[in-house]
């Protein structure tokens, strides 16, 4: 059985951390938005790939679905939408504030993260498929339903924003009239 | 049987396998099966867009009563290598304005997904090269990938048209994604695996999911159409509207792999049906006359050639008439279809039975897909019935006469000019 230790799992953990960490560094630093918005997908793929190491492969295929596959597109999305943003958007601005206040974030992390006594799993792969879902659906079952509420609420609420009025003249596609 | 008779069989593989498992450490055991799997998928794939490439031509070309390629050799068949020779000596422009570092990624990354797919199929009883738990949650994953790089494609050409191409294909993979990942659930709830594999062998204990979970097979069979891109959903490069869409700036070789990429997603496609719905290498102990992974390879082209007639005889949709089969029709039957299975599966363990009630099962879900799909499809399109149902030729339309005028009617009618 390979456990997390293993040669290969180091090297591709390295490998991983770098890949997640420069173009984290990338989004930061690039001016393009289009092209930030990239590197945030390769650091979210980055992170998947850790997810992997920590044989976590079910959070790790819904990493990428989820951030790599949809989110990424809406964020392309908004910034197509936002005509400033597309393209020549070279200007930065409150780069100081923005700078320091992350560094605190990361500061903050770091001293969590090295002054917690972790857990440490048991070697080995094993499926989380299965656990996950008994676990949302036996003891998290109520915070995994208002979340599903929540986004049904977000659905309708974007529906109804978009929807055309037929005082505005708009009819709505689909109807076949002007066949 | 004398070994040199299965020389066609893996099982060399295998004896390697376990000899490799005594003596070697567990890491090169992994690394020597993924450099051997992924030479064998490779190679698979490349020869598999070569041959794709002739058959779409011919079979097309049969299907609309014409004669498709066929100077370059026999049949035609050296064809595919006289086009890539013609693409790789072809120009390849790259547009002023375009976004040079990006431009150049799409026919890459496109790619990536692609080949990806193959990892997890089962091509034989042992014969995984990446036997994943979250196998069909990987397919979906990876899959999403696509939308991306057709997105890079067309917004670093710096071209309308290429833009609309890339935003139309996005607005059509989101869409039905949410169809497709809701038709997995069906087979993955009633096997209880998610591994591809886990799937097939759950079918040889059984039957073939296909009679359990017709409605799957439905939706998947509709939105892979839709996701691949091809002649009833190419929406994306309609040239009639939008020149060639996201890749209308793409020249040369860069073109081709896009236009492989196309044929090898669609024996991906083809594989994943073949995999998840119709048993894989497993075909009613037939496998063990015929090597499993012909059997496998034979199914892929089954359903490829699906695909192909698909392309070869309907026209292309219009955007929203695409966009509505996914909301309107494939989501709610999809949602029905998850419910039914979910209750089926808990009827089934809480109440204790055996696999006996897989038969009754079959039986209720295909008639109630029968029915669900004649009846909702007859509301939806309801509003569509004044247009013409079938093809009336312009010589038999019936045209009402006109009623003559009062003075003129004892005259006979004036002769035309001839």
């Amino acid at each position: 059985m390979t456990g997390i230790d293993d040669t290969a799992v180091v090297i591709a953990f390295w490998v991983m951390a770098v890949v997640t960490i420069g173009s984290a560094l990338m989004v930061a630093t690039v001016h393009d938005l289009i092209h930030a918005v990239l590197f945030l997908i390769l650091s979210f793929v980055g992170i998947a790939g850790l997810y992997i190491t920590l044989s976590a492969d079910f959070v790790a295929m819904v990493q990428i679905l989820i951030y790599a596959g949809a989110i990424s597109v809406l964020m392309l999305f908004s910034i197509l939408l936002t005509p400033r943003s597309a393209r020549d958007n070279a200007g930065v601005s409150y780069s100081a504030p923005i700078a320091s206040v992350a560094i605190l974030v990361a500061v903050v992390l770091i001293y969590a993260g090295l002054s917690t006594d972790w857990a440490y799993a048991s070697n080995g792969f094993t499926s989380t498929a299965r656990e996950i879902g008994n676990a949302l659906l036996d003891p998290y079952a109520l915070p995994f339903e208002v979340a599903s509420v929540l986004l049904v609420v977000a659905m309708v609420g974007a529906i109804v924003l978009v929807r055309p009025t037929h005082e505005a003249g708009g009819t709505p596609l689909g109807e076949g009239e002007q066949f | 049987m004398a070994p040199l008779l299965n020389w066609y069989d893996f099982d060399p593989f295998h004896d390697l396998y376990h000899w490799l498992d005594k003596h070697v450490e567990s890491w090169v055991v992994y690394l020597v099966a993924a450099v051997i799997g992924s030479a064998g998928i490779l190679t698979f794939v490349g020869l598999g867009a070569l041959v794709n490439v002739w058959l779409e031509r011919r079979l097309i070309g049969r299907i609309q009563v014409r004669r498709g390629p066929n100077r370059v050799g026999p049949f035609g068949l050296v064809q595919p290598v006289a086009d890539a020779i013609k693409l790789i000596q072809k120009e390849v422009l790259q547009p002023d304005a375009a976004d040079s570092r990006l431009f150049n990624l799409p026919p890459i990354i496109v790619f990536i997904p692609a080949m990806l797919t193959f990892a997890v199929f089962a091509w034989a009883p042992d014969l995984v090269l990446a036997n994943l738990d979250a196998g069909v949650l990987y397919l979906l994953a990876i899959s999403s990938i696509t939308a991306l790089a057709i997105f890079i494609a067309g917004w670093s050409s710096n071209n309308k048209y290429a833009l609309l191409g890339a935003m139309r294909v996005i607005a059509m993979m989101i869409s039905y994604e949410v169809p497709m990942v809701m038709c997995f659930l069906a087979p993955v709830l009633l096997a209880g695996t998610m591994s591809v594999a886990g799937l097939v062998q759950w079918q040889q204990h059984h039957f073939l999911l296909a009679a359990f979970v017709p409605m799957s097979v439905l939706i998947y069979g509709l939105s892979a159409t839709a996701e691949l891109n091809r002649t009833p959903a190419d929406i994306a490069e309609a040239e009639s509207e939008i020149v060639a869409g996201y890749h209308t700036e793409y020249s040369g070789m860069k073109f081709g792999l896009f236009y492989a990429v196309e044929l090898i997603n669609s024996l991906a496609v083809s594989g994943i049906m073949a995999s998840l719905f119709f048993g894989g290498w497993w075909l009613f102990g037939v496998e063990k006359v015929i090597p499993a992974w012909i059997i496998f390879i034979l199914k892929i082209y089954f359903f490829y050639f699906g695909l192909i007639w698909l392309r070869g005889t309907l026209p292309r949709f219009r955007i929203d008439q695409l966009m509505g089969l996914a909301w309107k029709m494939l989501l709610p039957l999809a949602l029905i279809n998850v419910a039914v299975i979910a209750t089926e599966v808990l009827i089934w363990q809480e109440a204790d039975l055996g696999g006996w009630v897989l038969a009754p099962y079959a039986v209720v879900n295909i008639a109630l897909t029968a029915a669900l799909v004649v009846v909702f499809f007859r509301i939806v399109t309801a509003r569509f019935y004044r247009l013409p149902t079938r093809v009336i030729l312009v010589r038999d339309i019936q045209v009402p006469a006109l009623p003559a005028p009062a003075s003129s009617a004892l005259r006979p009618p004036t002769p035309l000019p001839q």
